[in-house]
């Protein structure tokens, strides 16, 4: 590249477009909206369950944080692998879809966190303790190791590595977690048989319908909301390193040799 | 056949290297000590012979895996001596090639660590298994390639990171949790003989499945992490 397109070529500014912020903006107020109705509908509503009582309600989080858990992870493989297809052929898209495999792994390990979280509260008036090695439990809890270390390689990983790495990373962790659900459900199982598509006994009351759908859509929209977010921020942080890069290249350039 | 002759050479130059330094054989074997030792004193193996067929299959592997760690975090630093990575870059010979000849050689190094750490290990802890011990000559080759195969990628992987020692069983401990759960459960059911043969036979093609699945991709992303720039 010879000195005039490096001096001429300029990178899009940093301030956010209109439209974005609006559209944000516009987001948000839907989300908190949906949020609230999801709120009224689980707390208040829903029918209290007839074996569990009021207790039974933290359900409704805890199976929308389940059933995202296990989406935004295929956010991430699916960036990564677009990652890595566009890497050598148009290198700014791929930062991009760099950005935003970094953004959905840690909405993923937020909303394992809660899923853990919320099922230990659920477990402990239930079944009388927090914790228990079974089936669900333990594959959720690899699941949650496994983009934990995701991360913290990206922490890591020497800068210039992070987003190949990270991506290859993420092809092994995206195996891997089918692979987790399926031989630990051969091990043991004691959490109750899957909600939705889990045989005959299983399925949902009618009444339960409205909190668990709203919940869902909610904590869903709340989940996109951060990963834009995320990938907004990572994107700008991204932008501020070629900019920096390039200035320090026109510096060196414009030296006297 | 080129290719053969490619992973020969790689395997070749990997074990002869060993054999002069014998560094990663021996470290392994005496940290695998160790942990056997450690664990015999976190509870007493020849007074509880229940629990220690019950338990051993875990001991035993969790010393494998920790020694292997230990091997595996070296194997890839011989290679950055003098810029020998680059050199290897920039040959001609497949990368998956160089990537396999490492994990063949480090898979006879756990393999003879093994070899000489099961007997031991039969001693000390006064084990007495119950079922078809014929099955362990099927279960640890599988079991080993399941950590070594990984654990050679992600050694590559973390090669240049700050700190690679932390970064390799960060990684390789939480992908490689299903196979280790095959073969623990496997090892204790032979000790113990209280699982169906089976579901034991059951673990063992699990681990099959999942030697295939890992081995196929470290050797189709084997290329992207070397070159990683």
């Amino acid at each position: 590249m010879d000195q005039r397109t490096l001096t001429t070529r300029r990178i899009p500014s940093l301030a956010t477009p209109a439209w974005l912020r609006n559209t944000a903006v516009l987001w948000f107020i839907a989300t908190v909206a949906v949020l609230v109705v999801g709120f009224r509908q689980a707390l208040f509503i829903a029918p209290p369950d007839g074996e569990l009582g009021d207790v039974q309600r933290i359900f409704y989080y805890h199976l929308s944080f389940a059933i995202l858990g296990l989406i935004f992870p295929y956010i991430n493989l699916i960036a990564s692998i677009a990652y890595l297809y566009l890497r050598n052929r148009n290198p700014f898209k791929a930062l991009g879809a760099d950005a935003l495999a970094l953004a959905s792994a840690q909405v993923t390990v937020l909303y394992v966190s809660l899923l853990l979280v919320t099922g230990m509260l659920y477990g402990r008036p239930v079944w009388g303790i927090w914790w228990t090695w079974d089936a669900r439990l333990t594959s959720s809890f690899i699941l949650w190791l496994i983009y934990v270390s995701y991360l913290l390689t990206r922490k890591l990983a020497p800068s210039e590595q992070i987003a190949p790495l990270s991506a290859v990373l993420a092809i092994f962790a995206a195996v891997d977690v089918p692979i987790v659900f399926m031989s630990i459900r051969w091990w043991r199982t004691q959490h109750p048989a899957p909600v939705f598509a889990g045989g005959e006994k299983s399925g949902l009351d009618p009444s339960m319908y409205p909190p668990v759908l709203w919940n869902l859509a909610g904590w869903f929209m709340w989940g996109i909301f951060i990963m834009a977010f995320r990938f907004f921020i990572e994107r700008r942080r991204q932008r501020i390193e070629q900019e920096q890069a390039l200035r320090t290249i026109e510096a060196s350039l414009e030296e006297p040799q | 056949m080129n290719y053969l002759h490619h992973l020969l050479n790689h395997l070749r130059k990997d074990l002869r290297l060993e054999w002069r330094s014998r560094d990663s054989i021996n470290g392994m074997l005496f940290f695998a000590l160790l942990v056997v030792a450690i664990f015999a004193l976190a509870f007493d193996p020849t007074a509880y012979p229940t629990t220690t067929r019950q338990i051993s299959g875990g001991v035993l592997w969790v010393a494998i895996l920790f020694a292997s760690v230990t091997a595996l975090n070296q194997s890839w630093t011989r290679e950055q001596r003098n810029q020998l990575l680059d050199a290897q870059r920039m040959a001609p010979s497949p990368a998956s090639a160089l990537f396999l000849g490492k994990a063949l050689a480090n898979l006879a190094f756990v393999l003879s660590v093994e070899i000489v750490l099961a007997p031991i290990f039969i001693i000390f802890y006064n084990l007495h298994a119950l079922g078809n011990v014929a099955l362990l000559a099927l279960i640890l080759p599988l079991g080993t390639w399941a950590l070594v195969v990984n654990g050679t990628f992600f050694a590559a992987l973390g090669l240049r990171a700050r700190n690679r020692e932390l970064l390799l069983p960060l990684l390789l401990f939480p992908i490689s949790l299903p196979a280790l759960l095959a073969m623990v459960q496997s090892t204790t059911g032979i000790l113990t003989n209280d699982i169906d043969p089976i579901q034991i036979g059951l673990w063992i093609k699990q681990l099959a499945v999942y030697d295939i699945i890992f081995t196929t991709l470290c050797i189709l992303l084997f290329e992207t992490i070397l070159n990683a720039e």
